[in-house]
């Protein structure tokens, strides 16, 4: 009879993996937190300033408003970017060349840098030279996102639906195609809707990629910088300045090393708090299942 | 190290989750844990309830730091008791 062994070397194989995130995340965040309680100039010129800086970060009205658009804009792109995913892969071909040429097209918006996706937006929304400002002004709207903050947020969240609905799209046909053919027999069968169909098989099948998808979308969502960054560079006034770009403003562009830290440990602690309420929430509802 | 521009009260704090990660790993091995239900509205184990006293934590003394002007030492004590209770009956 053979009885199992166990033992410890497993460990060592994660040891890279442990090494790899002490010195690209741990180190880092230890030292952001260094420098949250220090007036710093320089590693040999700081002075020990407590919780001053998180106290001027907290009430500071610039990060309270950045927050609100940050999460309104999150909550917008994850209200359109889910269902359209989930309809774009469900139109999609499942066999043949068709389903290959779909892949691939579908794919490439992923496969374009985030500064270079800023650029052709910012290209495509000029009314000059830009296909869709130009058919904005055919339809006779006055639509200039340089300088209407209504413009700049459409084409914001156009840009990120764009970009990002192919990563939702391309999740949920995996989650389809691993979904057992006898499951549409039985449908058949029964004589089950259309609506039915995807009520009752397909999306309680993907609810395990949609989690994923959601967590991913939310996560790079809330952390938005290039993008934004690139097409409007904030504005109009400081109508697109998302939470990152007013940490990198603090950072690099006044070099307040220790309210910038100050303000990325907040910035941190709110991104974790709203992970884990989401990866919460849904496993206890896959767990009530 | 001098780069990391070290403080004695970060040290401390750093200090002190260290401990913490290492006595609760070293409870996990002695006496595994299993899922239980508490006070809090969701089964946890030992390491979710660490995790959620923690941010809880963290959140206690911003809210201290931007509401009162009372001494950040009086947060820490209170986030102690709050994180004991969290891990006996939460």
């Amino acid at each position: 009879m053979q009885t199992k062994v166990e033992n410890n070397k497993a460990w060592f194989l994660v040891m890279p993996v442990f090494l790899i995130v002490a010195f690209s995340a741990i180190i880092p965040l230890m030292t952001v937190v260094n420098y949250s309680v220090q007036d710093i100039f320089d590693p040999q010129t700081r002075y020990f300033v407590g919780t001053e800086w998180f106290k001027q970060v907290i009430l500071d009205s610039r990060l309270h408003e950045a927050l609100l658009r940050q999460f309104i804009y999150s909550l917008t792109i994850l209200t359109i970017e889910v269902p359209l995913g989930i309809c774009v892969a469900l139109m999609m071909p499942t066999k043949g060349r068709g389903a290959s040429i779909a892949l691939i097209l579908v794919a490439i918006p992923l496969l374009i840098p985030w500064n270079v996706v800023g650029t052709i937006w910012q290209i495509f929304g000029r009314a000059d030279i830009g296909l869709f400002g130009a058919f904005m002004s055919y339809i006779g709207v006055d639509y200039n996102y340089a300088s209407n903050p209504t413009d700049a947020w459409l084409t914001v969240v156009l840009m990120d639906v764009w970009h990002w609905t192919p990563l939702v799209a391309l999740l949920c046909y995996s989650g389809l195609r691993a979904i057992p053919e006898v499951y549409y027999q039985a449908a058949r069968i029964d004589r089950a809707s259309r609506w039915a169909v995807f009520r009752y098989i397909q999306l309680p099948k993907l609810t395990n990629v949609l989690i994923i998808g959601v967590l991913l979308r939310f996560m790079d969502s809330f952390m938005i910088y290039t993008e934004p960054f690139v097409l409007t560079g904030g504005g109009p006034g400081s109508s697109t300045t998302f939470l990152s770009q007013a940490l990198v403003q603090q950072a690099i562009g006044q070099f307040d090393l220790g309210p910038a830290a100050a303000f990325s440990l907040v910035y941190f602690l709110i991104i974790l708090l709203v992970c884990w309420v989401f990866y919460t929430t849904i496993m206890n509802m896959q767990k009530d299942k | 190290m001098a780069w990391m521009s070290w403080t004695l009260p970060t040290a401390l704090f750093f200090i002190g989750i260290g401990v913490i990660l290492v006595g609760m790993t070293t409870w996990q091995i002695l006496s595994p844990c299993v899922e239980r239900r508490g006070f809090l509205p969701l089964a946890t184990t030992r390491g979710d309830r660490l995790f959620i006293g923690l941010l809880s934590s963290a959140f206690i003394h911003l809210a201290f730091v931007a509401l009162t002007d009372v001494n950040i030492a009086v947060a820490t004590v209170l986030c102690a008791f709050w994180m004991l209770i969290l891990m006996r009956w939460g």
